[in-house]
């Protein structure tokens, strides 16, 4: 099926564009190394060990919520609830711990009421018909209204030494909070790829009647994707507790808008059956390099905000011209 | 029609090729003024992007041929562009604002205004006289939504004449009509052609090339095959022009024993939809069912699938009385439904072949949730050739393979579980002559395997060609089931419309 036409002389456009065609994530690794070039050049302390052990802490939580988010966008769905999740959960592992739980019910605990969290978002979807972005934007309140309710709005200190010292360690020289992102997203690439519900997800985003009339059970692939998008979260959040050494009911604000952000950069499209995890990876480094570089050259932190607005804006029309004709 | 040309368009040695495939090589079409211009091929032999290049849609190679409209040579690099030189186009899904009135999508971006506001007055006065120009039975202040599949047609008509159209293209317009309606819509053409518009007409039932149609030309795997008057063609010889080489018996059907009963369906109600209806079906049987657009038929196989849920009545396959109260539980009692629209319900269009032909017996094969890759690997491979699906690859998009080769992705999905009664609902319609004997074909061997089906088309001579007997429908009830021997079109159209 090779094109046979002995072309002398062909467009370097349509050239860059085959490629980008049979390798869709060519792009992004093209804009992630020359953003770490230019930022190697212009500051010598971006390439430093201390400086990339941050960028990595940094990208972790985003990117764990993240990989929850691009199961429910290939889907076709939306969560807005992530960021309250981490909210509630930190304030939940953090409460259990101080009042005497073991840190590993605690955590299980915690993970379990994300999980009811995200079910209740699901049957929402699914049983009432509710549109996902009105189930999870009414879910986003609900659980940031449980957070501050349980922690009386204030931040909860005193956490034991053994929890706060997981997000500290390393092994062999990685950060840890790191390491589980990278598990999470391996884990993710195969519940993606390799398995049946990883499938059912992407039929899901292109058509849900079609997916119906497969026999796919539109019922519990629903829970299942808003379940562990929460689940996720729930891990970020118990995550970030663990670094800041305390429970913050307010914490994850605007998380949602990351990780959607991360997704979309990545590839993926809103109306479903479109995306990957290494593509949501990508998008979610992109973004954390972003902050760091800014901060690192010290330009004026708000001008951060206006560079992310636009850097969504154009990795989308980049991709939309990629999928043109 | 200013001056000397008798051509409304000509289309000369029109080349376009995409990444890998050639899909027009140096095609010529010449289209007559006031002619009715059947453009006829496989799905796959062009017609499709020779069209599309006419309408701007897609831009041929640079170097190949030339596009005259009246003698004027022209560029046409948009779909505006079309629209500014008198080409319009009606296609098979026809594209209009189904929330507003006739009126107002006849006019869609350019109503009439005064003082900067919609005069809206003089819409419905403009959109009655278009209608009437052309004695097109709508009522402007209808709103579309509402409207019969021909009457939306007609809308998609009067709107393309609104914009001044002398050169018309028709794409599979009677696909999804019945058949008093197709007659309406070949008289609106006729009206058409007297005023001078030329229309280009794109079906996949030759019956109506013979009724309508001046001229017809064939294209075959992107290449010109000829161009003939209609009278001096059969359609065979227009068969032969389109496959490459004579199909004997366009309907299939071999000589297979009927067994047993294998599914029997006991006064099956779903309110206001499907009355009381009462069947069955045999192995190795073809059970037709024939029925006007509306009368329930689509309904009914629905409710046997489990799609919708019966408010009564008893359905037995196999001799066991089941429940179907989801697709799930249909698989799962070995009943399959290829479905109407293969576009909106059968396929995931934006996943893989591979992906879309295990979408159902994946889940069959998989251990503890994991997909067995190879598995999936060797079945969709087997499914290319055995239908022989033409497709670069497994891994290729189904929304970039043409209609009958999509139907066919639909079939395999099914081919790939373990189905005993196997719901066939219009699965021919849009698709070429070769596929659809080759789909008779699967169908066949479907049969031999003892199993049977139940065959949904609009389209007589297909069902009395095909079928053992014939279930007629009328407003949602069984108004007759007739043998293969004692079926007529007279009978079968009596029944349908209950008289």
């Amino acid at each position: 099926m090779g094109v046979a036409e002995p072309r002398t002389k062909q467009n370097p456009w349509t050239r860059i564009r085959a490629i980008q065609n049979k390798y869709p994530l060519s792009t992004l690794f093209v804009v992630i190394i020359a953003m770490w070039v230019v930022l190697a050049i212009l500051s010598p302390y971006f390439f430093t060990y201390h400086n990339m052990f941050n960028l990595g802490r940094q990208t972790a939580l985003t990117a764990i919520i993240s990989v929850g988010m691009t199961f429910v966008i290939i889907s076709g769905g939306i969560d807005l609830s992530v960021g309250s999740i981490v909210g509630v959960s930190s304030v939940v592992v953090s409460l259990l711990m101080v009042n005497g739980m073991p840190i590993w019910l605690a955590i299980l605990l915690t993970l379990l009421m994300s999980c009811v969290l995200g079910l209740i978002s699901g049957i929402a979807i699914y049983d009432a018909k509710v549109p996902p972005f009105i189930a999870t934007l009414g879910m986003m309140s609900a659980a940031r209204g449980l957070a501050l309710m349980f922690s009386q709005g204030r931040t909860i200190t005193n956490i034991p030494r053994p929890f706060t010292q997981f997000a500290q360690a390393t092994v062999v020289g990685i950060p840890s909070l790191f390491l589980v992102a990278l598990i999470v997203a391996v884990l993710g690439v195969i519940i993606l790829n390799r398995t049946q519900f990883g499938r059912n997800v992407y039929a899901m985003g292109s058509s849900k009647e079609v997916a119906r009339l497969s026999g796919i059970n539109m019922r519990t692939n629903t829970y299942g994707i808003y379940v562990l998008s929460a689940a996720l979260s729930s891990l970020a959040g118990i995550l970030m507790t663990s670094r800041l050494a305390s429970g913050i009911p307010t914490s994850g604000q605007g998380d949602e808008m990351d990780a959607i952000a991360s997704v979309v950069i990545g590839g993926a499209s809103l109306a479903g059956a479109e995306g990957s995890i290494v593509g949501t990876m990508i998008g979610a480094l992109i973004m954390a390099t972003l902050r760091n570089g800014f901060n690192l050259l010290g330009i004026d932190p708000f001008w951060m905000r206006i560079a992310i607005g636009i850097l969504i804006v154009v990795a989308v029309f980049v991709d939309q011209f990629r999928k043109a004709d | 029609m200013s001056n000397g040309s008798e051509y409304a368009v000509v289309m000369e040695n029109i080349s376009k090729t995409f990444p890998g495939v050639k899909a027009l090589d140096r095609v010529t079409f010449r289209l007559k003024k006031g002619e009715i211009h059947a453009l006829l091929g496989e799905n796959g032999a062009g017609k499709s992007t020779l069209i599309k290049i006419l309408m701007g849609v897609y831009q041929k190679d640079r170097d190949s041929g030339r596009i005259l409209l009246d003698g004027q040579e022209v560029q046409i690099d948009s779909p505006i562009k079309a629209e500014q030189l008198g080409l319009s186009a009606v296609y098979q899904h026809i594209m209009l604002a189904r929330h507003l009135s006739v009126a107002e999508n006849i006019f869609l971006g350019q109503q009439p205004k005064r003082r900067g506001m919609i005069d809206w007055k003089k819409m419905y006065e403009d959109a009655e006289a278009v209608l009437q120009e052309f004695s097109l039975q709508v009522n402007p202040r209808t709103l579309v939504r509402d409207l019969t599949p021909v009457q939306q047609e007609m809308v998609a008509i009067a709107k393309a004449l609104a914009r001044r159209a002398k050169v018309l293209v028709l794409d599979e317009p009677t696909a999804q009509l019945a058949e008093e309606e197709t007659d309406q819509l070949h008289r609106t053409m006729r009206e058409l052609k007297k005023a001078g518009i030329s229309i280009i007409y794109i079906s996949h039932r030759l019956d109506e090339i013979f009724k309508v149609c001046d001229v017809a030309t064939v294209l075959r795997d992107g290449q010109y095959i000829g161009t003939k008057p209609v009278s001096e063609l059969t359609e065979g010889e227009i068969i032969r022009m389109m496959v490459g080489r004579s199909i004997d018996d366009l309907y299939y059907k071999e000589e297979i024993k009927i067994g047993r009963e294998i599914l029997r369906v006991k006064n099956l109600t779903r309110h206001p939809v499907v009355k009381n209806a009462s069947f069955s079906l045999h192995e190795g049987e073809v059970l037709g069912v024939f029925g006007l657009v509306g009368s329930g038929r689509t309904e009914l196989v629905r409710c046997i699938f489990g799609a919708d849920t019966p408010d009564s009545g008893e359905i037995e396959i196999e001799g066991r009385p089941v429940k179907i109260q989801s697709p799930t539980a249909a698989i799962e009692n070995k009943v399959a439904l290829i479905p109407e629209d293969r576009q909106q319900q059968g396929l995931a269009l934006p996943l893989t072949l591979g992906d879309n032909c295990n979408l159902i017996s994946g889940r069959q094969v998989s251990r503890y949730g994991f997909r067995n890759l190879r598995h999936e690997r060797d079945t969709a491979r087997r499914n290319v050739e055995d239908l022989r699906i033409r497709t670069p690859g497994i891994n290729q998009k189904v929304k970039f393979l043409s209609g009958g080769n999509q139907q066919k992705v639909v079939i395999s999905k099914w081919l790939n579980v373990d189905s005993k009664v196997l719901i066939f609902d219009e699965p021919t319609v849009g698709i070429d002559v070769g596929a659809k004997t080759e789909i008779y074909r699967i169908m066949a061997d479907l049969l031999k395997q003892g199993k049977g089906i139940i065959f949904i088309s609009s389209y007589l001579p297909e069902l009395l060609g095909i079928c053992d007997r014939i279930m007629v429908i009328a407003e949602g009830e069984v108004t007759g089931i007739l043998r293969r021997e004692e079926a007529t079109q007279e009978k079968l159209l009596a029944l349908a419309s209950n008289l």
